[in-house]
């Protein structure tokens, strides 16, 4: 019969021998081997001081862009909700008022923007959805939460700070 | 008559400090298992809690203080906190009669490092040993609980087919050194050499079945957890498994110290006699090399943990009735032809 893997490895149904028989000889093989393992390089990551590298393609917690002059990317297209497989996000739109030009990029803005973190699987469709540049997936994942509303990100949690300001914790 | 306060003292101090080294190689060898188990695994092990997780026994044993207590309703409660007890009481018991050093001269008075130097002492651990199987087995019973009473049924005739064969390779030993006195069997060794190079296969059947009656891993069916729950301590919760988990390494600890004192020359260590320093140093000396002994049984009894899958049960069986016993008797028997040869020639 052919193998399917080459580690196939054929089961000895030989009778045991006297060696075998006492147990001994091969618990002290066995012992040796457990033995040796004290000096193999440690596998654990130290977590909270140490933290494993994420590949380059990772993709984690959405924020919402900026453009140079502190100004919201979004303009409420609906794109990205639209590109959405898991549905796991909603907006709602507003019109641009005369005096908020510092604050939004162009004549509509998303009054409303959620993302429940519960939902989303993280493929990334919505950043290649959105014509503006305004999400983008970071290098973070989202934190324990005691209660499933904590998972549904609004814009205070998802907008990067302006230009001289602190983002809240 | 007069009290000899002196003695009393000294006695007390003893018991006390007996008692508390212990329980503190007790506490430090769980720390020790999880260490070993992480570093044979790959892992850390505990690093927590204080530096390199010294503390952890510490937060175990407040954890287990201030978890809820749970009495089944339909157990017998009096045997159900009964079994704990005993267990952990006998597991201290063992300790009386195992010399921890020589003597030290202080201001005038020989103190001995040892409880009881009673002129039985085998006999007496050999007693002790046997009371531990009634913790586990009232334990089990009182818990009304299938499970805990299979595990406890389980480990009791373990134990009693065990102690059989380690009894047996007892003798052969006491027939070479001809006294049942702890003390006196680590003196011969001091002048005459270790008796695990006179008596290497009584060694082994007596190492074996120390693992048998500590319910140690590859003999753990006591505690099988993936067929029984968990085994005998199924029912049990906060400072009363507690307890059975704690009676298990300091019984651990107490057969280090058996081992080490009766095949691996006690608190003797070589060239003891010839180092010419005064002899209380001598004797402090020697205590030291007998914790490092212990230490190293320990560590022995861990490794083992974490190598050696468990036996089946009718494989235990076979093990304690086929094998160690016959074992054990022809080792009675050629030791007795060579004492024989040896006195009559």
């Amino acid at each position: 019969m052919q193998a399917l893997t080459s580690r196939a490895k054929q089961v000895d149904r030989k009778p045991m021998t006297f060696i075998e028989k006492i147990y001994l000889w091969n618990i002290i093989k066995g012992m040796w081997i457990t033995f040796k393992h004290i000096w193999k390089r440690k596998e654990t990551v130290r977590y909270p001081e140490q933290k494993r590298p994420f590949s380059p393609v990772f993709r984690g917690l959405h924020i919402l862009n900026r453009d140079a002059e502190g100004r919201e990317n979004c303009t409420a297209c609906g794109l990205c909700a639209v590109a959405c497989p898991a549905e796991a996000i909603t907006m709602e739109a507003a019109e641009r008022k005369p005096g908020e030009e510092h604050l939004y990029r162009e004549e509509k803005y998303a009054a409303r923007y959620e993302i429940n973190m519960l939902r989303c699987i993280f493929c990334g469709f919505c950043e290649e959805a959105c014509p503006k540049d305004a999400i983008y997936l970071t290098e973070t994942f989202a934190p324990a939460n005691y209660k499933r509303e904590g998972f549904i990100y609004g814009k205070p949690d998802l907008l990067i700070p302006a230009p001289g300001e602190k983002k809240k914790a | 008559m007069t009290i000899d306060w002196f003695f009393i003292l000294e006695k007390l101090v003893l018991i006390s400090g007996v008692l508390a080294i212990s329980l503190v190689v007790a506490m430090y060898s769980t720390w020790g298992e999880r260490k070993v188990a992480g570093i044979i695994q790959d892992r850390l092990g505990p690093n927590r809690a204080g530096f390199m997780g010294l503390l952890q026994p510490l937060a175990d044993g407040g954890k287990l203080f201030f978890k809820e207590e749970i009495i089944p309703g339909n157990s017998n409660r009096f045997l159900f906190i009964l079994g704990p007890s005993l267990a952990m009481i006998v597991a201290c018991m063992t300790s009386a009669v195992i010399p921890w050093g020589d003597t030290l001269t202080i201001a005038g008075h020989t103190v001995s490092l040892q409880v009881a130097d009673v002129n039985i002492g085998i006999l007496y651990i050999f007693g002790v040993v046997s009371l531990g199987v009634y913790g586990i087995m009232l334990g089990g019973w009182a818990s009304n609980n299938k499970y805990s009473l299979l595990a406890s049924i389980r480990a009791a005739s373990q134990i009693i087919s065990y102690e059989l064969a380690m009894g047996l390779s007892l003798i052969a030993l006491l027939m070479m050194t001809g006294s049942l006195s702890l003390k006196d069997i680590v003196e011969q060794q001091r002048h005459d050499g270790w008796n695990v190079f006179y008596q290497p296969l009584g060694f082994l059947i007596f190492l074996v079945c120390s693992f048998a009656e500590c319910n140690r891993t590859p003999f753990d069916l006591a505690e099988a957890e993936s067929e029984l729950n968990g085994g005998y301590h199924l029912e049990y919760s906060s400072m009363k498994l507690g307890f059975y988990l704690f009676a298990e390494y300091i019984n651990m600890f107490i057969s280090s110290a058996l081992m080490a004192s009766l095949y691996f020359g006690g608190y003797s260590f070589p060239g003891m006699d010839s180092l010419g320093l005064s002899p209380n140093l001598v004797t402090i000396l020697g205590t030291a090399a007998l914790f490092v002994k212990i230490i190293c049984f320990l560590f022995f009894f861990m490794w083992v943990r974490w190598t050696i899958p468990r036996f089946r049960y009718d494989q235990l069986m076979r093990l304690g009735w086929n094998i160690m016993i016959p074992l054990a008797l022809a080792n009675m028997l050629i030791t007795g032809a060579i004492v024989l040869y040896r006195s009559t020639h």
